[in-house]
């Protein structure tokens, strides 16, 4: 058997993989501060006796975009946006440190704060706690203040400051929850430069025509290996009509 | 089955259940009281095909792995308890809460339920109640031929009753307030219920506590805003348009390869 035919199969195999991470990410066109994926090829050739003419191909997508989304104006109180670069360490269900741009918070019946997801925000040291309030503020370096319950308007208390970290994006990957950690588990240091903008969101940071050019390119390689695989059975086909004896 | 074809299902599922959210969102432009939901996305699980630093030799690491998603869903829709517009309607029995708080009303099975909407009337008793005739809790009476109504801002009731030169007070109207109102579960009527998530009613009187004010002769109008709804709604349905022809796509790769070997 022809072992180009398996060249032709192994392209078509990745463009799936590749059609994967796309159809991911149109799905995720309005999830709030969603990241999108890359896929990223690399070619293994195979090398032996002889001339070296297969070169496999393999999909190693685990790159992420981490250009900033649109932000939308929402005025709710509750909803921060990053402002250029960085992000908001939260605890994810394992008690690790997590990272999020999706800034929809919200207070928990315990007076947690968490996303809209429900994982905790992570503050100075450790989740925070909000106390009952009658307004809320956010602050441009994360700081949380309240007009605690029962208060005159000239009593703001400030509760705690949202750790925001900056770090390189090599140092960061996406686990299999989505969520964004530190390559080897640990927790970033906070950094005082990140800003946040109150009353906006981030919306996700998938470019759909990007995406939708792709998926055609991806369609149409995907039919330049099928035909590839029919030109190699007319081949197989002509040997065999070659080789009968009658 | 290709996995693409079900991301893409995933994301048509999460923005046809969006455009039904803003679709109530709107048909509730007009309702007294309505807060309006916003449904919260999130990714889906990934599905780890290759896992990065694994040993590719004694020595060696693979430096990348292969990670696939698997779409995206809803994961909750949450009400915006933003403060609506205030109309004048000149009703004496029309309130409206500036500020936090819900009303109280109480259900037939006994148990109460909260709302924003401040349309109340008599009943045949003289009870106030709300428009589905359910009564407000605390329960207050008004005496028969009163001429008047006045409803203080902290909740105090007086009633001014025919021969008497000097209204008297008939009773206190009392708000409940929630830790997180967010976490309330709407039943419809206008009604929202207290869960586990919302925590327990911190009852007190109006003006006090971080509760709102009472305004007599007002109403709140629902706080939807209808041009950034139509935002919405067009950028779900241009979303379900990719998704759809992402499911197009993948379908008229698969039939090629069909078709042809």
């Amino acid at each position: 058997m022809d072992r180009a035919l398996y060249i032709a199969m192994n392209g078509a195999k990745q463009v799936q993989f590749h059609q994967t991470t796309n159809t991911h990410n149109l799905a995720n066109a309005s999830t709030t501060g969603f990241r999108a994926d890359f896929n990223a090829f690399q070619s293994l050739p195979v090398s032996g006796p002889g001339y070296a003419s297969r070169v496999y191909n393999q999909d190693n997508s685990r790159g992420i975009d981490f250009s900033s989304g649109t932000l939308q104006q929402t005025g709710r109180e509750l909803d921060i946006a990053i402002k250029g670069n960085g992000f908001i360490e939260i605890q994810s269900p394992d008690g690790s440190s997590a990272y999020t741009r999706a800034g929809d918070l919200r207070v928990s019946s315990l007076g947690v704060l968490e996303t809209g997801a429900g994982h905790p925000i992570m503050g100075n040291g450790g989740p925070i706690a909000i106390p009952p309030f009658q307004k809320l503020e956010i602050g441009a370096d994360g700081t949380i203040s309240i007009l605690p319950t029962g208060q005159e308007a000239t009593t703001l208390a400030e509760v705690d400051r949202i750790k925001l970290v900056n770090p390189n994006s090599q140092d960061l990957v996406k686990g299999d929850d989505g969520l964004l950690r530190h390559v080897t588990g640990e927790s970033f240091e906070a950094d005082a430069s990140v800003t946040v903008a109150s009353g906006v969101l981030e919306a996700s940071n998938v470019n759909i025509v990007a995406e939708l050019i792709d998926m055609i390119e991806m369609a149409r390689n995907f039919e330049l290996h099928v035909k590839f695989m029919q030109s190699l059975e007319e081949n197989e086909s002509a040997t065999t009509q070659l080789l009968r004896l009658s | 089955m290709d996995s693409a074809l079900w991301n893409s299902k995933t994301g048509l599922d999460a923005q046809q259940t969006r455009i039904a959210v803003i679709a109530n969102n709107l048909a509730n432009a007009n309702t007294t009281g309505f807060k309006r939901d916003r449904a919260v996305f999130e990714d889906l699980l990934y599905q780890n095909v290759r896992q990065p630093g694994a040993q590719s030799s004694q020595d060696t690491q693979f430096p990348t792995g292969l990670q696939l998603g698997t779409g995206v869903r809803i994961v909750s829709t949450e009400k915006l308890f933003s403060q609506g517009n205030l109309t004048r309607t000149e009703g004496s029995l029309d309130l409206a809460i500036q500020g936090n708080g819900f009303f109280q009303i109480l259900q037939p099975d006994g148990t109460i339920g909260y709302t924003r909407d401040g349309t109340f009337t008599l009943d045949s008793t003289g009870q106030l109640v709300n428009s589905s005739g359910y009564v407000l809790q605390p329960s207050i009476t008004i005496p028969p031929n009163v001429l008047n109504i006045t409803i203080g801002a902290d909740g105090t009731i007086s009633a001014q009753t025919s021969g008497s030169t000097a209204p008297t007070t008939v009773g206190n109207l009392q708000l409940a307030d929630f830790v997180n109102p967010t976490g309330l579960q709407a039943r419809g009527n206008n009604l929202l219920f207290e869960t586990a998530a919302s925590g327990t009613p911190q009852v007190g009187t109006p003006g006090t506590n971080g509760l709102g004010t009472l305004e007599q002769g007002s109403l709140e109008t629902a706080n939807v805003n209808v041009v950034e709804e139509l935002i919405n709604m067009i950028e779900t349905q241009r979303v379900y348009e990719v998704n759809s022809r992402a499911i197009e796509t993948i379908s008229s790769m698969l039939e090629f390869a069909n078709n042809t070997i």
